[in-house]
Order: C-alpha cells, then structure tokens, then sequence
C-alpha cells in the first residue's frame, strides 16, 4: 500500500537558508507519527512541505499520493494543518469560522454539528467571537476545523502549546481515534512523555533531516547512546 | 521547475564590451562638444536648442528601458521558462532607466525655466515621464526585498507588467487634460531641425543608445556574478546545515 | 471562482461589519483629509469650490490605501497568506472577493465624503448620475490594483510603506479621470465627462482582469 506521506532527500529552502537539508521520511496511512527535535530543526518545515506551504527545491516529496513538486496546490483540501498562528478570523464566532472553512473546501456542512460537539462548543459557547474566547479555546476552535473537515492527513505544530488541560485529552482523544477514521497525523511537539504515549512513532530531526531510521519509540537513554555510538560524532550526546 | 546552473561569467569585461564604452564615450563627447560649439543658435529659442541634443536622447533612453523591462519582465512569466536572464535584464534595465529619467527630468526642467518662466510644466511627455519615475523606484524597492532568486523575480516581473501597463494610460489621460486647456507643451513650437542639428541630433540619439547598452551588459554582468556568490553560498550552507545534526 | 469570491467578500464584509474598523477608522481619516485640505487652500470657498473633485478624490485615493492595509491585516496578521493558500479557496475568487469588499467598503466612504465636500467647500452636486458613475467605475479600479498591490506587499516586512509608493503612481489615471468626470457633472455639463469614464470604465476592467490571472501567482510566493 502507498505510504501516506513520502519524503526523499527533500530539499526546502528560505531565500538561501535550508530548512530541510535532504530530509527523507515514510509514513503509512493511519499512522500516528510524533517529529522530534531541538529548535530549528526543520519539524515546522517538514509539515509546511507536506501541507503545499513550501516548495520543495530538489528531491521528492509526496503526500496522500499526489505529487508536490510537481504541484503542491492540489493537496491542500485534502490536508489540515494547525500552525502556530490561528487561521481563524477573530471577528467571526467559532461556528462562523467553521463554516467558512467548510464551504471553502466545498465540505459537507454536516460535520460543523458534531465536530462543535466533540470539542466541547456546545450552546452559547459557539456564538462568541473567536477574539472573545481564551487562547486554550481559540485552539480547540482550530481543531473542529480539522475535525470538521474530515481531512485525511493532519499535520500539527506544537498542537498540545496553549490547550487547557481539558483541550488536551480532548485532543489525544482525538489522536488516538485516528486509525480507526483512517486519519494520517504528524506532529511536532516538545511535550514528549504525552506524546509517545499517544504516537505509533517518533521520528527525530537536526539540521534539517531526519537522523535516524524511522524506529519505534526508544526511551530517550537509549536514544542518547546511539547518537554517542555513531561514528564522527562527539560525545556527549545531546537528547534530541 | 530546474535550477538554471550558473557558470562563474569572467571577472573581467571582455575587449567587445571596453570598445563598445569607449565608442559610447567618444559619441557622447562628441555630441556635447558638437552641440556647445559647433552647432548654430536656433533662431527662436537661441543657444536653448542646445539641449535638444541632450534631452530628447535621454528620453528616449528612459523610455526605450521602460520597454525592456517589460519585455524581459513578460518573457520571463510567459513561456513559462522562467529563464534568469529575463529577470536579470528586466532589473537591469530599470536601473539604468531610472537614471536616465531623471536626468530627462531635469533636463526638461531646464529647458521649461526659461521658455515658460517655470521649473515645471505639465507636459504631457514630461508628466508621463515623472510618473514613470515614481513607477520606477517602486519596481526598485520591490526588487530590493530579499528571498529566494525565482520568488522574487516572479513577484517583481508581475509588479512591473502592472506598471508597464499603466504607463500608456497615464500618457493619454493626460494629454488628453492637456489639450482641454491649451497650454504650452514642449513638442509645440517646433524648430526647423536641419544640416548641422539633424546630424548633431542623431549622433545624441546613438551615443546616448550606446551608453545604455554599455551599462547595461555591466549590469547585467554583476547580476550574475551576485547569483553565482548566491548559488555557491547554498551549498556551503546545505554543509553547514547538515553538520547542526552531528555537533547539535 | 465566482462562488469563492461572493463567499469570500461575505466574509470580509461580516468581518467589517463586526468590527466596524474601516467605519471607525478609516472614515473619520478622510475627513480629516477633507479638513486638512480645507486648512492648507481655503477658507475661501472660491478656492476650494473648484477644487472639489480633486480634494475628493485624493481622500479617495488615501483611503483606498487603509482599506486595502486592512483588508489583509484581518487575515490572520503574520499567517494571511498560509491562511488564505490553505483555505483551499480559487485565487481568482479571493481575489474578487477581497477587492468586491474593498470596492464596498470605498463606496460607502464615499457617500460621506460626497457629503462632507458638499458642506465644507460648498460644492454644487449636479450631475448626480456621472457622479455616482465615476464613483463605481473608479472605485472598482481602485480596489483592484490595491487588493493586487496589497498581496505583493502583505508577506514583506515593509509592507506599510511599500503599499502607498506601488499603489498610489498606478492609480493617477483614475485620480485624473474620476476628478474630471466629477469637474464636468459638478459644473454643470455631465456631457463632458463621457469620454472621461470611458477612460475609468478601461482602466477598471484591464486591472480586474489583471489581478484574476496574476493574484494567484502573486499569493504562492513564499
């Protein structure tokens, strides 16, 4: 079966800095997959690349089957990601936003409902605008956009930052589900102990690619002695 | 998309180039010595036609660059080629273009002084060609945002077409606003050009040519030798970025 | 596209009707213009009488410049345009729909300032049809060429200053034009401005038809 996402000596650029340094990664549809690494490491790329954001500059870069060096466009209704910044507009209440974000992709307004109900927007709650509402619920306001958007492949920046405590079962929840709705995640967070009890995987990144071959979650110790072990490399190892 | 591959241009102008300036040169001194002293007076507006060999050069010059940037900027979107010597030249060109229409203003103005009593009149030519200015430093502060080579290539060959569309307009607006009031413009009262003049004339136009080719291919030149520091400082930098990943 | 643009103008325009910012804000700046310009030539209406449709249409040109810089800065400030490209709307449609907003957003303000030229320079309205043609003609060709400019400018770092020296040169034709039209209506001889409009009518459909093919584009870049 065709991985969901495929990555091959990626290459990104910002004017003449690499983001993503030939980074090659392969993610199978359903998978939950967790992106590590120190800051400006290129997890906020990786997910840029995937979502159509960012122009690939050489090598191969694929997600859910369609080409994105050839046309990074087309997979952008297909894909939800949650940025840092909120895409949401502060003026319009959180059912308002839905529902432009629906009719935008030409979605089933259908899924406004439930996906309101599941993050938690029940009564007057959806009504308020979004500027009105606290960080945690501007946050979970992006989420039932993903959610209601029934996308297939979620690319999530540091999705847990910002999340009440409630927001954040809320979205492992989520997370968790994903398999079973034949949902693709990827996601860069720090908070790592939440995140590898949620991910099937974790992938690490430095310097712009991925540094080890996609394996299953190792304690972070054993992760350390490995990057020691490696020949050219310096001790003492850093913990990614 | 591929990434044109650039080879290092020589670091020297080559002998074409140094013959093509030094003619340029002698031209352009050749029209200013014929134009101050050997050409007579006109009979209407005295030693003041002297400029008639400066002036309608430059502009031509301003105008002639407008032209090339469009056509580079354009040539540079349409066949999809993305070709880097569209975008160079259209860069170039408004360089040198802006030069010239400045100087196009002043000499103008000089001219204007004292024909009509004042620095400036609304000319139709000369207000297109102000606007032309304004247009021109726009496209430049444009230009001068840094990014990625083909991002801004792109975003500044569209902005240019928006403008070199514009200009057109602009010119018939006003002079149809000027015909309205019947006011002086420069092209009214024309002077009997002849023997001497004419020839003084074209010599202006040639040489005049000639320099703006001449800056141009330097232009041009240093344009590509910038990309080439660019195109070897990514892959310094790609080594560098890998190396985050062993020392951290 | 068509569908995107309306979905996109409605929301802008709930967005405006909100917030109420270019209400606020930009309206009271053009009459602050309208004041201004009243300072610096009158108080003789003599003076400014005849210099009213120029005055206006200058405050136009200025306020066209506030709302274009609004009209991006509600997406999403930083984010705008990773917003806008991963909506997964038509480019050409937001294109329409942010400039049909702007065009809106202009109209309106230019209600009140036709009054406010009424009452402080003692302008004569006469001419109300070519008036209120030049209106919707210029105006269209305004919102385009800044929703245009305004996508150029919104990702830089000096968008704010960029905006006005790229907009403001393009748009003299229409600043010509539309106060020429309004001369002939205002002084009596609406016939006089036909050719005027013409002119305005032009530069509108060039500009709207420009920014269709090149917002997308002009969106992608990084």
């Amino acid at each position: 079966m065709a991985p969901a996402v495929r990555l091959h000596e990626a290459v990104a650029l910002a004017g003449r800095f690499p983001l993503l340094a030939g980074a090659s990664l392969e993610v199978a549809e359903g998978e939950v997959v967790h992106l590590r690494g120190p800051n400006g490491a290129g997890k906020t790329s990786v997910l840029k690349v995937l979502a159509g954001l960012l122009e690939v500059h050489s090598g191969e870069a694929t997600a859910l089957g369609r080409d994105l060096v050839a046309d990074r466009r087309a997979v952008r209704r297909e894909v939800g990601m949650l940025g840092h910044q909120s895409f949401l507009y502060e003026d319009l209440t959180v059912e308002e936003n839905l529902r432009f974000a629906i009719r935008a992709t030409k979605g089933a307004l259908a899924g406004i409902g439930p996906a309101l109900e599941q993050l938690g927007f029940t009564g007057r709650l959806a009504s308020i605008p979004l500027g009105r509402c606290s960080a945690g619920q501007q946050r979970r306001a992006s989420l039932a956009v993903l959610v209601a958007r029934g996308a297939r492949l979620w690319l999530l920046d540091e999705p847990h930052a910002g999340l009440d405590q409630e927001g954040r079962d809320l979205l492992d929840g989520l997370l968790a589900g994903s398999r079973a709705a034949g949902r693709t995640v990827l996601f860069a967070s720090h908070e790592h102990e939440r995140a590898e009890a949620i991910a099937d995987r974790v992938v690490h990144l430095a310097g712009g690619r991925v540094v080890e071959p996609a394996e299953p979650v190792a304690a972070p110790l054993q992760v350390a002695q490995q990057i020691g072990q490696r020949p050219g490399t310096e001790a003492p190892a850093h913990v990614a | 998309m591929s990434r044109a591959q650039f080879s290092p241009p020589a670091d020297r102008a080559g002998f074409a180039l140094r013959l093509l300036g030094a003619t340029a040169l002698v031209g352009v001194a050749a029209t200013v010595w014929l134009g101050l002293f050997v050409t007579p007076p006109d009979r209407f507006m005295g030693n003041l036609v002297r400029l008639l060999y400066v002036h309608p050069p430059m502009a031509w010059v301003a105008f002639l660059a407008y032209g090339v940037a469009g056509l580079a900027s354009l040539l540079y979107l349409w066949p999809r080629t993305t070709a880097p010597h569209f975008d160079r030249l259209a860069g170039a060109s408004a360089e040198v273009g802006v030069v010239f229409t400045g100087l196009t203003l002043v000499s103008g103005s000089i001219w204007g002084r004292p024909t009509w009593g004042a620095w400036w009149v609304w000319d139709p030519l000369l207000t297109t060609t102000a606007l032309l200015f304004v247009l021109y430093l726009g496209y430049l502060a444009l230009r001068r945002v840094p990014g990625d080579f083909h991002v801004r290539a792109r975003r500044s060959a569209i902005a240019a077409l928006i403008a070199f569309v514009d200009v057109p307009i602009v010119y018939f607006s006003v002079d149809w606003w000027r015909s309205l009031h019947q006011a002086p413009t420069i092209t009214a009262g024309r002077t009997y050009v002849h023997g001497s003049m004419a020839w003084t004339l074209l010599l202006g136009f040639v040489s005049f040519t000639l320099v703006y080719i001449w800056l141009m291919a330097h232009r041009y030149r240093l344009a590509k030798l910038n990309e080439f520091e660019d195109a070897e400082g990514l892959e310094v930098a790609l080594a560098e970025r890998r190396a985050e990943a062993v020392t951290g | 596209m068509l569908r995107d643009a309306v979905l996109v103008a409605g929301k802008d325009l709930r967005i405006e009707i909100r917030s109420r910012v270019t209400l606020n804000q930009v309206g009271p700046f053009a009459l602050a213009v309208l004041l201004l310009f009243g300072l610096a030539l009158g108080p003789d209406r003599q003076v400014l009488a005849p210099a009213s449709a120029g005055l206006f249409w200058i405050a136009v040109l200025l306020s066209t410049v506030l709302a274009v810089q609004r009209s991006y800065a509600v997406e999403s400030a930083d984010a705008a345009r990773d917003g806008l490209r991963l909506s997964g709307l038509d480019p050409a449609g937001i294109f329409l729909g942010k400039a049909g907003a702007v065009a809106v957003q202009l109209i309106v303000l230019e209600a009140g300032l036709t009054i406010g030229v009424a009452l402080l320079y003692g302008a004569r309205l006469s001419g109300a049809l070519v008036l209120a043609a030049a209106c919707a003609a210029g105006t269209l060709g305004l919102a385009a060429v800044g929703t245009l400019y305004g996508v150029v400018a919104s990702g830089l770092r000096t968008r704010e200053t960029l905006l006005p020296l790229l907009f403001l040169p393009v748009v003299a034709p229409v600043l010509l034009a539309a106060t020429k039209a309004w001369d002939a209506a205002l002084a009596g001889t609406p016939g006089r401005a036909d050719g005027w409009l013409d002119v305005l009518v032009v530069f509108a459909v060039l500009y709207i038809a420009i920014g269709i093919v090149a917002f997308g584009p002009l969106l992608e870049d990084e």
